[in-house]
């Protein structure tokens, strides 16, 4: 144990630890329950993927889910057997909600898939990296973040610690304890594992400094394995095992809320989970099961290894609760919370099951006014203003939480338990909170429907206007069509009165060709003068023929109001062509010019009355 | 079972047990001003605690709160000792009754009862009186002399007619018009040895350390209190000793320790962030300083308390401390 | 006497120019009436506040043409809101406030009309002509809309389940007067 600098956090409490009761017996290893639900959604990150169906024959160890995406880890099954069930199922969670899990019925021969060992030092980081996440190495400290996703140093700041969290800080919690009592080779492996990936220049392993034992057998370890880890006493204060708390007791670095501590270039993974690393890796088992320590009010409190999946009320049941026992606290009693239905799975968070009783946590006194006294200030480690907080999530005034740094509160419950008016103010902060999020996804779904709902009206609008165009377009092209035809009948009735010779060939041409001018070009090809003036001819005759035919068609069926319209707009029309006479005498323009412009004058009118 | 959530472990504390405190920490005060003034304290201290559990019983049967838990917290309690323990020893009984309802049921209840009060209810009721009887509130025993039993009963409780010749003005007040008189001031340990309001100063400092001990205060506010009026006392008897009085004379005269640990320390009123605070009891002793050397009242803790209530919010906004690991940013 | 009203008239007249000034000075641009209140609205599109829209509503919300309690979807909180923002007496709502829900599409009685797609506001629906539709869950915001187009009535609301990373804390309850 070298001596080196430590530094202190602001604020802390000490409560009874009630760690003494568990250790005295080693740890044993849980029967094997009558069920296993193996809830899919164990870490931060991603739920992973179900990959068997109802029905199937389970190994133990075999993934029955995929990670999915990077932050994300695999799930497996704890023991041999059949799944019963893909679905819900209660959720280890202060909701009392149910989550997807696999259920599994136990064939009791709890036999392995076949276990690879790899030498991980042979592979390149990425490959180890992916490993760990198929293993389903997870943070097993109480936060289960994904392992793997925290062995990447930054690439601006060197990696220059690397601190392993073997304080076990809450009280009654003593699973890490026995685990360095008893395993400790293994975790010196799991730690070798992740200081390789990592690179750090040293490695501190903080152990509070009741937990002499545990030392001892790190040390121990560390010096048997040849490396250069550093095993420290720190300090035993709650919360010293909050990750960015043992940080800066070891270090003096203060990781804030909004920043990675590798940024800071330093690293943190709690024991147990080092030691899973070491047992995916060195003997290829996935995580399918943890130490769970059982105590409170029990008989025999004890540490067990527990698969998970295990019901919780199945598990406590080992340990014998006394008779007064009303609930179970999984977690610690500072941070942990009452397990509303008691068939919950152990999960890959659960470090400690409690058996309460009304004796062992008498019921809170009721809540009194703040007294302003500072007190809760004064012990949280994050140096918040607590009271304030409170006051204003009381008042659901959440912007000023926020003001108030709400989001760098790790709801370590020091507050809480020094205020002398017995408010619970953590749980204001985990309402305040889970508002804030709740408010920020109604937000968000809310924009979202607003744009889509305006670019709905948009589209809309724009179909609606292409409707409309396409619409014109085709009244204005029929209207053309039956112009040209009207106009060819007319060539065909009149002309042979005036020029008999060229309608032949104009009667087929305009069938083809809507316009008029399109005839021009086929009388050159008679190479008479006499043609093209029929042509010319033709096409006014055509034009008119058009003016004339147009008008009944569109007058079929109308209202008077409508009928009256059309008047007005004839008259209108007729003015208009009054004007386009007079002006047409003076221009230069053939008089086949005309042509093209009458077909807008149907098509007008075709729009009007559709109307 | 009840819906409720971690932590599920508490310290053993509460409301009462800091008041509790608090009010053992004045008892050695309390036995000295019994010893070198005389018993007549005690009757005080019984009028106003009973006035104040009275006042504080009806005002919570008004606004319907449970009456046992509020009755138990002690706050009304302390706030009658302070209004007992700041208010000449031969006040009649009635100026005590009107100071403790004034502090209960004006400055704590019309406020929003225990924690909401944005002012100091001890010291409302102080500068409500003095304000309204200057001349009862003025009248203490004369530095030194110690009182029959009786005769400060029967002035306790107007058996008798009172006699101004009597009382004198505090020792503050003497000395304020002995500086005028131009009559010098002689060196600090003369004073103290016969003086009794010095003695218990020096009994309130040492219930005070009490509680910062227990950690029912912080270090901050009397120290900031004590050391700013000892700063700007000593900086003008330095440069004027025959027109100031010593340091050491003020921080054990008038109220000052009193002030310092237990009046400007009420947290409900007070700035609460470490360097808030700081600032708050700097402001109280530097004012309070100010009012009693150059003002026409006796002492000036009481309206130094009051003036810096009101900036307490500013106090408390300006002075947020820097979060975890947000110190360099 | 005289100069004391002088002195107090003149000193209302220079905190009166300090206060204009510093009205005009440290003015705060903020976003356009309609926009603030439309922040407010739930955007559930569904009209029952009888505008086509919540912006149309928002808009005749600030010109002072429709009163604030016509949105249930908003609620009572939502009421409360709009009376903060606008400085008006908030009023119970006028309609039902239903817990939050979403369509759903009985796949096997859909006949793929995509009558219900025009009608979603959202484009909450997805399908095609002939085709079985489905209800994007995360998209539709439970107005309804969808319902009476539907020939074959195969349309229904669902009440949203809590789920475990919907679940809220709940706010503590202050037991002061059981002990009384
Ligand atoms: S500890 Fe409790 S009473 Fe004291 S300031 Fe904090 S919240 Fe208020
Ligand atoms: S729960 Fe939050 S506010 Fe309370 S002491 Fe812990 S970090 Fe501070
Ligand atoms: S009732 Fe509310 S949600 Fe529906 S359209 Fe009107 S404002 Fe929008
Ligand atoms: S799917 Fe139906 S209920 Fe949902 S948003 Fe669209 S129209 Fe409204």
């Amino acid at each position: 144990m070298g001596l080196m600098q430590l530094f202190k956090f602001k604020g802390g409490v000490k409560p009874a630890t009630n760690k003494a009761q568990s250790v005295t017996l080693p740890i044993a290893k849980a029967p094997l329950p009558s069920v296993v639900a193996v809830p899919l959604h164990q870490s931060i990150g991603g739920t992973p993927r179900p990959l068997v169906q109802v029905g199937d024959k389970v190994l133990k160890g075999q993934m029955i889910g995929e990670a999915d995406g990077w932050i994300s880890a695999a799930v497996h099954a704890p023991t041999s057997g059949t799944v019963r069930e893909v679905g819900m199922y209660a959720a280890a969670h202060p909701s009392g909600l149910l989550t997807d899990c696999v259920v599994i019925e136990p064939d009791g021969e709890d036999r392995w898939i076949e276990r690879q060992r790899v030498d991980y030092k042979a592979l390149p980081p990425e490959q180890v990296r992916e490993l760990l996440r198929d293993m389903g190495v997870v943070g097993l400290g109480g936060a289960v973040f994904p392992s793997h996703a925290k062995t990447q140093a930054s690439r601006s700041v060197p990696m220059e610690e690397l601190v392993i969290n073997g304080a076990e800080c809450e009280p009654y919690i003593t699973c890490d304890d026995l685990l360095m009592r008893e395993r400790a080779a293994e975790v010196v492996k799991g730690i070798a594992i992740f200081r390789d990936l990592l690179q750090p220049k040293k490695v501190l392993i903080g152990i509070e400094d009741n937990k002499p034992e545990a030392a001892a057998a790190m040390a121990e370890a560390v010096k048997a394995a040849g490396e250069d880890f550093q095993v420290v006493s720190v300090p035993t204060l709650y919360p010293a095992g909050g990750a960015k708390q043992l940080i800066r007791v070891l270090t003096g670095k203060e990781v804030p809320a909004n920043k990675r501590s590798t940024d800071m270039g330093v690293q943190c993974f709690n024991v147990a989970t080092a030691y899973t690393a070491w047992r995916a890796l060195g003997h290829g088992e996935p995580v399918i099961s943890r130490l769970v320590t059982l105590t409170g009010n029990v008989a025999e409190p004890r540490n067990y290894e527990v698969l998970i999946g295990t019901p919780m009320d199945e598990l406590l049941a080992i340990a014998g609760p006394k008779p007064d026992t009303d609930g179970i606290i999984m977690g610690g009693p500072m941070m942990g919370f009452l397990v509303p239905e008691a068939k919950a799975p152990v999960v890959k968070a659960t470090n400690c099951l409690i058996a309460h009783s009304p004796a062992l946590f008498p019921p809170k006194a009721p809540e009194m006014p703040c007294i302003r006294c500072g007190a809760c200030a004064q012990a949280c480690p994050h140096e918040l203003q607590p009271f304030q907080m409170y006051w204003f999530a009381r008042a659901k005034n959440f912007g000023k939480t926020q003001e108030y740094n709400i989001f760098d509160c790790i709801e370590c419950g020091c507050c809480s338990f020094v205020c002398p008016s017995r408010i619970p103010l953590v749980q204001y902060f985990r309402f305040a909170k889970s508002e804030i999020w709740a408010r920020e996804r109604d937000k968000k779904a809310a924009d979202g429907a607003k744009t889509r709902f305006e670019f709905k009206q948009h589209r809309d609008e724009r179909e609606k206007q292409e409707k409309a165009e396409k619409l014109a377009k085709a009244a204005a092209a029929q209207a053309a069509k039956k112009a040209a035809e009207a106009a060819a009948a007319a060539a065909s009735e009149g002309a042979p009165a005036e020029v008999a010779a060229p309608a032949a060939p104009l009667a087929t041409g305009p069938g083809d060709t809507p316009a008029g001018p399109a005839a021009a070009p086929l009388s050159p090809e008679e190479a008479a003068a006499a043609a093209k003036k029929a042509a010319i001819e033709a096409a006014m005759a055509r034009a008119k023929a058009l003016r004339t035919q147009t008008q009944p068609q569109n007058t079929d069926n109308l209202t008077p109001a409508q009928q009256q319209e059309v008047a007005d707009i004839e008259a209108r029309r007729a003015r208009l062509r009054e004007i386009a006479k007079t002006e047409l005498v003076h221009a230069d323009a053939p008089p086949a010019a005309t042509a093209p412009a009458a077909p807008a004058a149907p098509a007008d009118n075709s729009d009007t009355s559709e109307k | 079972m009840e819906f409720s959530t971690s932590p599920y472990l508490l310290k053993d504390t509460s409301v009462r047990r800091v008041m509790t405190q608090v009010l053992l920490a004045l008892v050695p005060g309390i036995i000295a001003y019994v010893l070198l003034i005389g018993p007549g304290i005690l009757a005080q201290l019984a009028i106003a605690t009973l006035t104040a559990l009275a006042a504080e019983a009806a005002m919570l049967r008004l606004r319907d709160k449970p009456l046992a838990l509020f009755l138990g917290d002690g706050s009304a309690v302390v706030t009658a000792w302070l209004v007992a323990l700041t208010f000449p020893p031969v006040a009649p009984w009635w100026l005590t009754v009107v100071g403790v309802l004034f502090a209960i049921i004006i400055a704590k209840h019309l406020y929003g009862g225990l924690g909401q009060n944005p002012f100091n209810p001890a010291m409302i009721a102080f500068a409500v009186c003095i304000v309204s009887f200057p001349a009862l509130m003025s009248q203490w025993p004369g530095a030194g002399s110690h009182l029959a039993p009786g005769q400060q009963f029967d002035w306790i409780f107007g058996l008798t007619p009172r006699l101004d010749g009597m009382t004198s003005a505090t020792p503050l007040d003497a000395l304020k018009t002995a500086l005028r008189a131009d009559e010098g001031h002689s060196g600090p340990l003369p004073f103290l040895a016969g003086n009794a309001q010095a003695v218990i100063a020096l009994c309130y400092l040492a219930g005070g350390l009490f509680l910062v001990w227990r950690k029912v205060i912080t270090w901050h506010i009397p120290t900031a209190f004590l050391g700013a009026m000892g700063l700007l006392a000593g900086l003008l008897w330095l440069w004027q000793p025959a027109g100031f009085a010593n340091p050491v004379f003020h921080l054990l005269g008038g109220g000052a320790m009193l002030g310092a640990f237990f009046i400007a320390t009420d947290p409900v009123s007070g700035a609460t962030t470490p360097r808030g605070k700081l600032i708050f009891a700097a402001g109280v002793g530097l004012l309070a300083y100010i009012i009693r050397v150059f003002g026409g009242y006796p002492d000036g803790i009481a309206f130094a308390v009051l003036i810096m209530n009101i900036c307490v919010p500013l106090i408390d906004m300006t002075t947020q401390p820097k979060v975890f690991g947000m110190k360099d940013q | 006497m005289l100069i004391a009203i002088a002195i107090m008239a003149l000193g209302a007249v220079v905190l009166g120019a300090a206060l204009g000034f510093a009205s005009v000075k440290f003015k705060v641009e903020g976003d356009p009436l309609v926009d603030k209140i439309e922040a407010i609205l739930p955007q559930t599109q569904c009209g029952q506040c009888g505008y086509p829209g919540c912006k149309p509503y928002a808009e005749a919300i600030a010109k002072g043409e429709a009163d604030i309690n016509l949105c249930p979807p908003g609620g009572a909180e939502g009421v409360g809101k709009l009376a903060d923002l606008l400085g008006r007496e908030a009023k119970p709502l006028d309609g039902v406030e239903k817990p939050p829900q979403v369509a759903l599409i009985d796949e096997n009685t859909c006949i793929g009309c995509t009558l219900c797609i025009q009608a979603c506001p959202v484009d909450a629906i997805v399908g095609a002509a002939k085709q079985m539709h489905t209800i994007v869950e995360s998209l539709c915001t439970g107005c309804e809309l969808c319902l009476p187009p539907c020939p074959v009535e195969c349309i229904t609301m669902e009440p949203i389940q809590e789920t475990v990373d919907t679940w809220k804390w709940k706010y503590p309850v202050v037991e002061l007067k059981r002990v009384a």
